[in-house]
């Protein structure tokens, strides 16, 4: 398909500022996933000043938490957790060095201004596409609270991961934007 | 009198197993031709191609196999148990060893957790199960896989009596718009009007088990709500992952029951495009 751009990870922030909501995106490299409970934990880390098991600055994070892999597989299906329950977490880790944010989902007004705050980026993955997208993963493991079971820091080594640009640099909202762009008066449609 | 029909739990293992492994990863003839005929309609750039991407990954997921989605979700399990049956062993403990061998086998994701200290069970058990009693000596089973995201878009609500069936559609509507991309669009809703507020739940999470898009076929007052509010979310604008476009819900089903004069309890439980149920009869 056309229209769609190539990015590799490291994301910069110079990345972030040629990034638009509603870019589709191919995203490619080493990224880490995380979800509720490594949230809470790596932010209660960075409260006490403690160290983290692993390092966030220029990482990007998936907010995911994969089936478990079959014979022969890297990784089994993959996809996005629902965004804003990292709401609360998120502004502290870009403050603590995460480029880039892999989930699904409406972000609060805290995180939308962290992103343009530290010129990072919310990227969109689709949720229900798991199985597509555990094809783009090359090399699973996991490095940190290997306890958290499916909730486990893992990193993950992509090709072509199919995002779409949520919120950038500038303060655009995709959702915002699509949906005053696509509301319409009721008509009725076979069913 | 009835002879009594005896059934081992052997079966009710085996059959509950079976039913999750495959609704996790063969997305459903009716979603499928629901989703593809929106892809059709559907004028929306970012919506068609996330659409297609749904018909891409079930395609995958199938001949592969994996799970459609990484959320292999809470087991919920709708029992209709026929009184002329009597079951040899335990038939809750079937259920869930049921279960427990399907995420294993299957290679699901285990997502149950302690809902304090988060501590995952390891096996996706317990189940819901929600049994009733009726005629015959056979024994139908559901089950579906609930994702969280979607439940977590979802509640209970005691509306005033007068609200009437114009405050139901409002609230409905209402309820999905604030969702807004959470629960992976393209949804189903289902509905549950009346009876206690649990009742309403019940009913609302069994109208997610009909076929996509199939109408109440009880009350054409429920049909024509059921196709009203369809047009008027589908006019939100949310379209496919919140990506904009008129496809927004797939199907709203509303079940119903009678409820108490002071009362008017209502469930919208929402599904994401995702919709995984399977159903056999023992």
């Amino acid at each position: 398909m056309e229209n769609i751009k190539k990015i590799h990870t490291p994301i910069t922030a110079g990345i972030c500022e040629n990034l638009h909501a509603g870019d589709r995106v191919f995203l490619s490299g080493s990224i880490i996933t995380g979800r509720d409970m490594a949230h809470k934990r790596l932010c209660q880390l960075i409260a006490e000043g403690k160290d983290l098991p692993v390092r966030l600055d220029g990482e990007t994070i998936f907010y995911a938490a994969p089936t478990p892999p079959g014979p022969g597989r890297v990784i089994g299906s993959i996809g996005p957790t629902t965004s804003y329950r990292m709401d609360a977490f998120a502004p502290m880790l870009m403050e603590a060095g995460i480029r880039g944010m892999i989930g699904k989902g409406s972000r609060s007004a805290a995180v939308r201004d962290a992103i343009v705050r530290y010129r990072t980026v919310y990227l969109g993955a689709m949720g229900g596409i798991a199985a597509l997208m555990s094809e783009c993963v090359k090399k699973a493991e996991v490095i940190a609270y290997e306890d958290l079971g499916p909730e486990a820091i893992m990193r993950l080594e992509i090709e072509n991961f199919p995002l779409i640009v949520i919120n950038d640099t500038a303060g655009r909202d995709l959702y915002e934007n699509a949906t005053g762009r696509h509301s319409m008066e009721p008509r009725s449609v076979d069913r | 009198m009835n002879t009594i029909r005896e059934i081992s739990c052997d079966i009710i293992v085996e059959t509950v197993r079976g039913l999750f492994i495959e609704a996790s990863t063969d997305l459903g003839e009716d979603v499928l031709s629901a989703i593809k005929k929106a892809a059709e309609s559907e004028d929306s750039e970012l919506g068609k191609y996330a659409l297609d991407k749904i018909i891409e990954n079930a395609k995958i997921a199938k001949n592969t196999p994996l799970p459609l989605c990484q959320d292999t979700g809470l087991a919920v399990v709708f029992v209709e148990l026929g009184q002329d049956v009597h079951i040899t062993g335990d038939f809750n403990e079937a259920v869930q060893e049921g279960v427990r061998r399907a995420y294993r086998d299957g290679f699901l994701r285990k997502s149950i957790c302690d809902p304090i200290s988060r501590e995952n069970t390891g096996d996706n058990t317990p189940a819901v199960i929600h049994a009733e009693i009726v005629p015959g000596d056979m024994i139908r089973i559901i089950a579906m896989p609930k994702g969280g995201g979607s439940e977590n878009m979802s509640s209970s609500v005691m509306l005033l009596p007068s609200a009437g069936l114009e405050g139901i559609r409002e609230h409905i509507v209402e309820m999905v718009k604030r969702a807004g991309p959470n629960p992976c669009p393209p949804t189903i809703v289902g509905v549950g009007i009346g009876g206690s507020i649990e009742k309403s739940a019940l009913l609302a999470k069994k109208a997610l088990a009909r076929r996509v898009g199939e109408p109440n076929r009880s009350d054409t007052r429920l049909s024509k709500l059921e196709q009203e509010t369809l047009d008027e979310i589908n006019s939100l604008g949310i379209g496919p992952q919140g990506y904009g476009g008129r496809t927004t819900s797939l199907g709203v089903h509303v079940e119903m029951t009678p409820c108490h004069i002071a009362s008017l309890p209502v469930t919208v439980n929402i599904q994401c495009h995702v919709a995984r149920h399977g159903e056999a009869i023992i």
